[in-house]
C-alpha cells in the first residue's frame, strides 16, 4: 500500500471501526440493566395494577389505565378503550395450571412469582446501573465528541424532504450500503438521541418522583411532574416506549444482517454493506 | 429466502431460550446468599446517598384541604383480633395506656387522655403504599420527639421500635425507625384523622405518621415505644414486621 495515496472513502464489504468501547461496554451493560429493570418494574405494578394522573390515587379513585380480569378474560382498559389480553395479560396460568389475574405473567417478571420485596431489591439495584454508567457514558460520550459527531443531526439532516426520504426508506426496508452506512441515519439518531437524553433522563426522575423521602427535599419534581400519581404512570408510559424502541431495533438488527450487527457491537468493527450491483 | 428465515428462527429460538435460562436465573440468583448481601449493599448504598444529598429536616410536602382524597382506604390489618384490643375499644380506650421505655432515663405510661393534652401538630400529607398507591389525608397528633424528649433518651439509644396490637399469623406487628427519622418534626402519633379521632381501620388509638417513608413503616395501633441501641433482638433482626417476614426494605424513603 503506498503511504502517499490519499485517503479513499470506505467502500462495500470494507471492514470499519464504528463503536468505540464507552458505547459497546454501555450497550452490552443496558441490555441487562433494562430487561432486569422492566421486569422487575412490572412485577412492582403488579402489585397495584392501576395507573392515575395527580398527586393521589388509590382503589376508591378513577385510574385512566387498569390491567385486570377475571375467570373468563383479561384486558386492559384504557379510558373508554376496553382491550382484550386474555391469555397475557390479567388472565394467563401459571406453572402448576392455575389461572391467575395479576397484570403481568411470571414468564414476564423478576422475581418470575409475585414477590413485591423482591422486584424491589432489583429494581433499586439495577437502577444504579442504569444511573451511574447512563452519567458517566454521557460524560465520556461528550468529551470523546460521540454525540456532536455521530449523533447530533446534521442541519441537512434535519429538512423534511431528507427525513421523509429516510422514513420511506426503512419502510420499505432499503438499508444503506457503501460508505452510506458507516453513519447513522437520520432516524437512528433521532432514536438514539431521543433514548439517551429523554427517555433515560425522565425514567431516573419519575423513579426519584415516586420516593417520599425525595419528595421531601426535591418538592420540586412533584411540581414538574404533576403529583407523584402522574409520575408514576409517566414512569410506566415511558417504560413503555423503552420496551418498542427495544422491539425496534432488535427487529432492524436483525434485517441489517444480525451477525454483522452483534460483531460490531462486541468488538467495534463493522463490515459496511455492498453496493447494490446495477 | 428460506436461508435468511432460518436464520433469523434460529436467531429468535435462541433468544427465547437465553430468555427462559436469564428467567430462571435471576429467581436462583435472587436466593442466593450473595446477591441478597449485595442488595442489602445496595439499599443502605441508596439510604446514604439519599440523605447525602437532601436536607435530613426536609418537610415532606403539605397540602390544602381541597387536595384530600374523598375517600382514604384502609390496608394492612384494620380490627385488632387480641381480646384485650377489643376490652380497650369497648371502654373507648379508657384504660389504655401508651409505655415508653427502653433505653430511656424515665419510662412512660400515659393516657390518651394525656396524649391529646400535649401540643399537637396537624399535617395533610401524601400516604404511599408500597404497592403504589397514594391517598391524601389529615393527620393530628404529637411529635415523637416530645415524647423522646419527655422519657429522656439515654446516649446508646439508636432506634425506636413501635409495638403493636394488631398481629400476622399470631404475630404482633412492629416497626422501627433511627433517630434522624424520630426527631423528624412530621413524624408524629396521630390520635386523629380528617378532623375526627383516628378511626379504628387507621390503627386507633394511635398510629406513626412517617412522612418521608412508605406506608408499612406507619405502625398502626400502637401500643408501645421502646428506645433500643441495636435492632437485632427485635423480631428477627430486619427491624420490622415486613422486613423479617417477607424482605421488605427497612428503609422505605424510596
Amino acid at each position: 500500500m503506498d503511504p502517499d495515496a490519499p485517503v479513499s472513502e470506505p467502500a462495500g464489504g470494507d471492514l470499519v471501526y464504528r463503536h468505540r468501547w464507552p458505547t459497546r461496554v454501555w450497550h452490552w451493560l443496558n441490555a441487562l440493566t433494562v430487561f432486569v429493570l422492566l421486569m422487575s418494574g412490572f412485577m412492582i405494578f403488579n402489585a397495584h395494577p392501576r395507573l392515575y394522573w395527580g398527586e393521589y390515587g388509590a382503589n376508591a379513585d378513577t385510574p385512566w389505565l387498569q390491567i385486570g380480569g377475571d375467570r373468563e378474560r383479561g384486558h386492559v382498559v384504557i379510558g373508554p378503550l376496553d382491550i382484550p389480553t386474555t391469555g397475557v395479560l390479567g388472565h394467563w396460568y401459571d406453572s402448576n395450571g392455575n389461572l391467575q389475574n395479576r397484570a403481568f405473567p411470571n414468564w414476564a417478571t423478576i422475581p418470575g412469582h409475585y414477590d413485591l420485596a423482591g422486584a424491589r431489591s432489583w429494581h433499586f439495584l439495577f437502577a444504579w446501573l442504569l444511573f451511574i454508567p447512563g452519567l458517566l457514558f454521557w460524560m465520556v460520550s461528550f468529551v470523546n465528541r460521540h454525540i456532536q459527531r455521530d449523533l447530533a443531526p446534521k442541519k441537512d439532516e434535519l429538512r423534511p424532504r431528507h427525513l421523509w426520504q429516510d422514513i420511506k426508506n426503512h419502510a420499505r426496508l432499503r438499508f444503506p450500503t457503501g460508505a452510506g452506512a458507516r453513519d447513522y441515519n437520520i432516524l437512528q439518531k433521532l432514536s438514539y438521541l431521543g433514548v439517551i437524553f429523554l427517555l433515560l433522563p425522565l425514567m431516573v426522575l419519575t423513579g426519584l418522583t415516586m420516593s417520599p423521602g425525595m419528595n421531601a427535599a426535591w418538592p420540586w419534581l412533584l411540581e414538574l411532574f404533576g403529583g407523584r400519581q402522574s409520575a408514576r404512570s409517566i414512569h410506566f408510559i415511558v417504560a413503555m416506549l423503552l420496551l418498542g424502541f427495544i422491539v425496534v431495533h432488535l427487529v432492524m438488527v436483525v434485517l441489517a444482517g444480525p451477525i454483522n450487527e452483534i460483531r460490531s457491537m462486541i468488538t467495534g468493527r463493522y463490515r459496511l454493506p455492498k453496493e447494490k450491483q446495477p | 429466502m428460506t436461508g435468511k428465515i432460518n436464520r433469523r428462527g434460529a436467531l429468535l429460538t435462541l433468544g427465547a431460550g437465553t430468555g427462559g435460562l436469564l428467567l430462571g436465573g435471576c429467581d436462583r440468583i435472587g436466593r442466593s446468599a450473595a446477591f441478597q448481601t449485595l442488595q442489602s449493599g445496595a439499599q443502605d448504598f441508596t439510604m446514604r446517598m439519599q440523605r447525602l444529598v437532601t436536607d435530613r429536616s426536609a418537610l415532606a410536602p403539605e397540602f390544602r384541604p381541597a387536595d384530600m382524597s374523598p375517600v382514604f382506604r384502609t390496608n394492612g390489618n384494620v380490627m385488632p383480633r387480641s381480646p384485650e384490643y377489643a376490652a380497650h375499644l369497648a371502654s373507648g380506650f379508657a384504660y389504655w395506656r401508651l409505655v415508653v421505655d427502653g433505653l430511656v432515663r424515665r419510662p412512660l405510661a400515659l393516657s390518651l387522655a394525656q396524649l391529646r393534652r400535649l401540643p399537637a401538630r396537624t399535617q395533610i400529607t401524601r400516604h404511599d403504599c408500597v404497592e403504589g398507591w397514594s391517598a391524601i389525608g389529615k393527620w393530628t397528633g404529637l411529635q415523637l420527639k416530645l415524647l423522646l424528649e419527655g422519657a429522656g433518651l439515654r446516649p446508646e439509644a439508636r432506634f425506636i421500635v413501635f409495638h403493636c396490637a394488631d398481629d400476622f399469623r399470631g404475630v404482633p406487628y412492629y416497626e422501627s425507625i433511627d433517630l434522624v427519622d424520630a426527631f423528624h418534626p412530621q413524624t408524629i402519633l396521630a390520635w386523629g384523622m380528617n378532623d375526627r379521632m383516628l378511626p379504628v381501620g387507621h390503627g386507633a388509638p394511635l398510629r406513626l405518621r412517617l412522612e418521608r417513608q412508605l406506608g408499612y413503616k406507619h405502625a398502626k395501633f400502637v401500643m408501645r415505644v421502646e428506645a433500643v441501641a441495636s435492632l437485632e433482638a427485635i423480631g428477627r433482626g430486619k427491624g420490622g414486621y415486613w422486613e423479617d417476614a417477607a424482605g421488605y426494605q427497612w428503609y422505605a424513603g424510596i
